[in-house]
């Protein structure tokens, strides 16, 4: 086929033949100029959100090159190869929370990981971010959309076990973001406008019995702070408090790379993690606060463009539901430390420090790569 | 089989998934603005408000306290010092439940429940918000190992270093220099809270309370960065404080530990002026007490101990302490007669050992019953005849014996710089009508000739009238600072020098107080004879408690706590007087045999150099002349 290529040589041709290298080597421009554009971004904020703490960057750059290498390896991957696996890596995926779960309870505390000293250590609630999206996919792949009852009641079962094994942890940030995950795939899907309105219905009773039955004290104590920060300044009001202080000292320029007090002198809690957003607003202000969310909003989009053009079902549904939850990474963050939404620990893509997420993250783009250059290679015939 | 049909059937499911992309983008698009929205609202709309509070977060305005002037003696010998001193304070706000690590810091220290409720209370009177309140002072290292040991089990509690006053003396300036102490909440109310916030001491009696204001200095200032555990990471600016001021004291330490031995244990006061500055050598009250345990705050018990003491340790018999002057006032009753005319020096009273009002039966007794037949001025003062007092005393009347009573300072605050002095009583026909509403009765003036009746007076006044004598009412209002950082105090209320008719006036009544101590006949020569020097000086009995009439005084009936007190007044040498004294011995009985003593010992211990002569510089310039031929 190449042969065919080779014969009349335009300049169209010529670019083609460059974007069809990336494509031979599975990877999408567009995403991983966004990608890498976000890294270098990431590695100048966390240098002053960690107070110029050189280590943390080394550390930091080099989970982004391990998350590079593994979306690489996944890209290559097919999608039917991945759909294959999937119902495996669920169960696997369950089997490991079930094990976090019982250590943690004999570690009288909450342990979100798996560690096997000096072979690996990882949290398998970061894995089923992954595997929740693509096991339901996987189900409705081979199904009629849009789903029927059945469907939606054996996806919700399959979305609610992992579910409750991870807010046992406990850790409802991720629990949340499961749902969400396992969710958008039924919404890509073409879940029925009742149920996604009943669904949004149900969230007031559902939360309410949560409150009763299943949230710990801690994560009651950040759900009351959310509603009422200014009700305990020096508690847990002050981390809501000390964040919106930050961002909005920043006023529409910012104060400066490396000039923000509020992070620079401990006043913002968790000002490397969860609330790195924070620094980056009292630092470029308004402004920086744009450009960072027109790259999301860029990888969001192609995101999109890819869940339209992609080949296969399963690869349509995969890649819709990958996007959609990376938007909600983006504004359940952004929302909790703005003081919008309740600090329920989830970290901001890309630019919070820890190689977990960033690892899974770069994941699923791998995912989403693989699902658009696949298609090329079929369709090129 | 619909099924497999329908899986084949791309097209509907790529648009169905086409218009759920549309729908989940435009969601991405709504829920975005919705940030930007509140981004703009925080960043924009409520940039002020944030800035202010990013603002106030880090920087914090901490107060320096000022070094407190350090006090010595005349010759330089130090008095209170600054010493370095490790203290242990509570932080309330970063301590979460604080009486709850009180209790650790007292389990930790092994302390008792005593200084468990001193902690409490001491951390009640912090003042302002993240103020690191001392709870315990001068911690020994062993203390420090502790606490830091259990670090983790106290939240807010720091070891810290600091200036805490010290008083190397101990009792010898108790009573003189006073102490300072921690700034109690009704003096909060009153102190400038600026000039105060970094200072945990206070004056509270004496010389530290009287010249606070100069003693204090000023407060200085750091502006800080601090981190939200209030960690201070970096000094913006900083403003220094001004030290207090030292002060140079006149008191003369050798003198006062000298008068302390005169008094050899008794109870009692002494007072020594240098009369040509006014300037105070020495000023005891006995018992004293140790002042540096009110530095850092005094427990319960040893407080109690003190307070409750029979001997009243924390009692100033110099300033607050009130006894009729008994005869020791007759030399300046004297000098009024003649200024005031009713009498002259050669004026004789015939004493048949008592005084009659005319026209009344009640007798008003001499000490002596038997009488001392006639007795002019000198004589008077030298035998302390009451009953030639008595008429002198009826002879001036209330009016003009109260007028000259106050000029030599009696009823009045006489001091410059003491703290707390008590004015005493002169009594006049107004006092009495305010205070009795009643007349002025004519024997109640007679006995205020001898210095009975209603008149209260201070040792520090009889010292001073004593003076008044020594400078011929040369009026220096008596002081205990010499210098204020080099700085002479001024007195802004200086009293009228005591002008009489005719100065030689002055010398009779010194004549009679000379011949007190060495005339043939004066009640105290047993002690003048011994003196190297000539010594004018008068003695004086205050009772205690009252003696019927024709009742007799009985030792052995009185209890030793309701026995006379000795008083005895004098200035040295007579004729260029260096020294002016007053003692007071509590329960003492006689001043001429007591008091006498004691006077002595002090102008000896003032005016004699270490080999027993006489200084050079106190010989007599007569005196020299005299023996030369």
């Amino acid at each position: 086929m190449s042969n065919s290529f080779d014969r009349n040589l335009s300049t169209d041709d010529l670019l083609r033949r460059r974007a069809s290298l990336l494509q031979r080597l599975h990877i999408d421009g567009i995403l991983l100029l966004l990608l890498l554009t976000l890294a270098t971004g990431s590695l100048f904020i966390l240098y002053s959100a960690s107070g110029k703490n050189i280590e943390m960057l080394i550390k930091q750059a080099s989970s982004f090159g391990i998350g590079l290498v593994g979306m690489f390896i996944i890209a290559q991957l097919e999608p039917r190869f991945m759909a294959r696996w999937v119902p495996l890596a669920y169960v696997g995926g369950v089997a490991l929370l079930v094990v976090v779960d019982v250590m943690g309870h004999n570690a009288m505390g909450a342990t979100r990981w798996i560690n096997i000293p000096g072979v690996i250590r990882f949290q398998p609630s970061e894995f089923m971010k992954i595997i929740m999206p693509a096991t339901i996919a996987w189900y409705l792949s081979s199904r009629s959309l849009p789903p029927r009852l059945k469907h939606i009641c054996i996806s919700l079962a399959m979305i609610i076990v992992p579910f409750v094994l991870i807010m046992l942890q406990p850790d409802l940030g991720t629990s949340l973001l499961i749902i969400a995950s396992g969710g958008f795939v039924l919404f890509i899907a073409g879940l029925q406008w009742r149920w996604v309105i009943g669904a949004v219905a149900a969230v007031v009773p559902i939360a309410i019995g949560m409150w009763l039955f299943v949230m710990r004290e801690y994560q009651k104590q950040r759900v009351l702070t959310f509603l009422n920060p200014e009700s305990d300044p020096l508690g847990s009001g002050w981390n809501i408090i000390q964040s919106k202080a930050a961002i909005g000292s920043g006023g529409v320029l910012g104060k400066g790379w490396l000039q923000g007090t509020q992070s620079h002198l401990d006043f913002l809690p968790e000002s490397h993690t969860d609330f790195i957003i924070a620094v980056l607003a009292e630092e470029f202000g308004l402004v920086g606060v744009c450009l960072l969310l027109l790259v999301y909003m860029l990888l969001i989009a192609r995101g999109l463009v890819i869940t339209v053009q992609a080949q296969t079902l399963f690869g349509k549904l995969l890649a819709g539901a990958l996007t959609m939850t990376f938007f909600v990474y983006v504004f359940v963050n952004i929302g909790m430390v703005s003081g919008l939404l309740p600090v329920v620990g989830v970290p901001l893509p890309f630019i919070s420090y820890g190689g977990t997420s960033l690892i899974t993250l770069l994941a699923g783009f791998g995912i989403l790569m693989s699902i658009h250059t696949h298609r090329k290679w079929m369709t090129q015939v | 089989m619909p099924q497999p049909i329908r899986l084949k059937d791309h097209e509907k499911d790529g648009r169905l998934i086409r218009k759920r992309a549309v729908v989940g983008a435009v969601l991405v698009l709504l829920l975005t603005s919705v940030l930007l929205t509140r981004l703009y609202y925080l960043q924009v709309v409520q940039f002020e408000h944030h800035t202010t509070l990013a603002e106030n977060n880090r920087i914090h305005v901490q107060p320096i306290p000022p070094n407190r002037g350090l006090i010595y003696d005349r010759n330089g010998v130090i008095i209170a010092d600054n010493r370095p001193s490790f203290s242990l304070t509570l932080t309330r706000e970063r301590a979460g439940d604080w009486t709850q690590v009180l209790d650790v810091i007292v389990e930790v220290l092994e302390l008792g429940p005593d200084e468990r409720v001193l902690f409490e209370r001491r951390v009640r009177q912090g003042r302002r918000p993240f103020e690191p309140v001392p709870v315990l002072f001068e911690l020994s290292e062993e203390q420090i190992a502790r606490v830091a040991v259990n670090q983790f089990r106290l939240p807010g509690v720091e070891v810290a270093a600091q200036l805490v006053r010290h008083y190397p003396l101990g009792e010898h300036f108790a009573h003189s220099v006073g102490y300072v102490g921690r700034i109690n909440e009704k003096e909060l109310k009153t102190l400038d809270p600026v000039s105060y916030s970094g200072t945990h001491h206070i004056g509270k009696t004496g010389i530290e309370r009287f010249y606070e204001d100069e003693l204090h200095g000023e407060v200085g200032y750091e502006e800080v960065e601090t981190n939200a555990r209030g960690r201070v990471l970096r000094v913006l600016k900083r403003t220094d404080p001004t030290p207090g001021k030292d002060i140079v004291l006149s008191l003369d330490i050798r003198l006062q530990e000298a008068a302390e031995a005169a008094l050899a244990g008794r109870r009692g006061a002494i007072v020594a002026i240098q009369p040509q500055t006014g300037e105070v050598l020495a000023m005891v009250s006995q018992p004293s007490f140790d002042p540096n345990p009110f530095v850092t705050g005094i427990g319960f018990k040893a407080y109690a101990d003190l307070r409750d003491s029979i001997d009243r340790p924390l009692y100033n018999r110099v300033l607050r302490g009130l006894y009729p002057p008994g005869s020791t006032i007759k030399p300046m009753v004297a000098v009024s007669g003649l200024d005031s005319g009713v009498v002259t020096a050669q004026t004789r009273v015939f004493d048949p050992g008592y005084y009659q009002l005319p026209n009344l039966q009640h007798k008003y007794r001499n000490w002596n019953r038997s009488g001392d037949g006639w007795v002019d001025m000198d004589l008077a003062i030298s035998r302390s005849n009451d009953t030639y007092f008595y008429s002198l005393a009826h002879k001036m009347g209330i009016d003009r014996l109260h007028d000259y009573m106050s000029r030599f300072g009696l009823g009045q605050r006489v001091s410059l710089d003491m703290f707390e002095e008590t004015a005493g009583l002169m009594p006049s026909r107004d006092w009495k009508r305010a205070r009795y509403r009643q007349a002025w009765y004519p024997g109640e003036t007679l006995i205020l000739g001898i210095g009975q009746g209603y008149m209260q007076t201070t040792p520090l006044q009889l010292a001073q009238a004593t003076t008044l004598m020594a400078t011929r009412g040369k009026w220096i209002r008596p002081h205990l600072a010499k210098s204020i950082q080099g700085r002479v105090p001024v007195d802004p209320n200086p009293l009228p020098d005591i002008v009489l008719r005719d100065p030689k006036f002055w010398d009779n009544g010194r004549h009679g107080m000379e011949q007190v101590m060495h005339g043939p006949r004066g009640t105290a020569r047993k002690v003048g004879d011994a003196a190297l020097y000539r010594i004018a000086g008068k003695s004086g009995t205050a009772q205690v408690v009252a003696i019927k009439q024709g009742e007799k005084y009985d030792r052995s009936k009185v209890a030793e706590r309701h026995r006379d007190h000795a008083l005895f007044v004098a200035f040295a040498p007579v004729d260029n007087p260096q020294i002016a004294v007053s003692v007071m011995v509590e329960n003492g009985e006689s001043g001429s045999g007591v008091a006498a003593p004691v006077v002595k010992q002090v102008i000896d211990a003032w005016l004699l150099d270490e080999n027993g002569q006489l200084k050079a510089e106190y010989a007599p310039p007569v005196a020299a002349e005299v023996s030369a031929p």
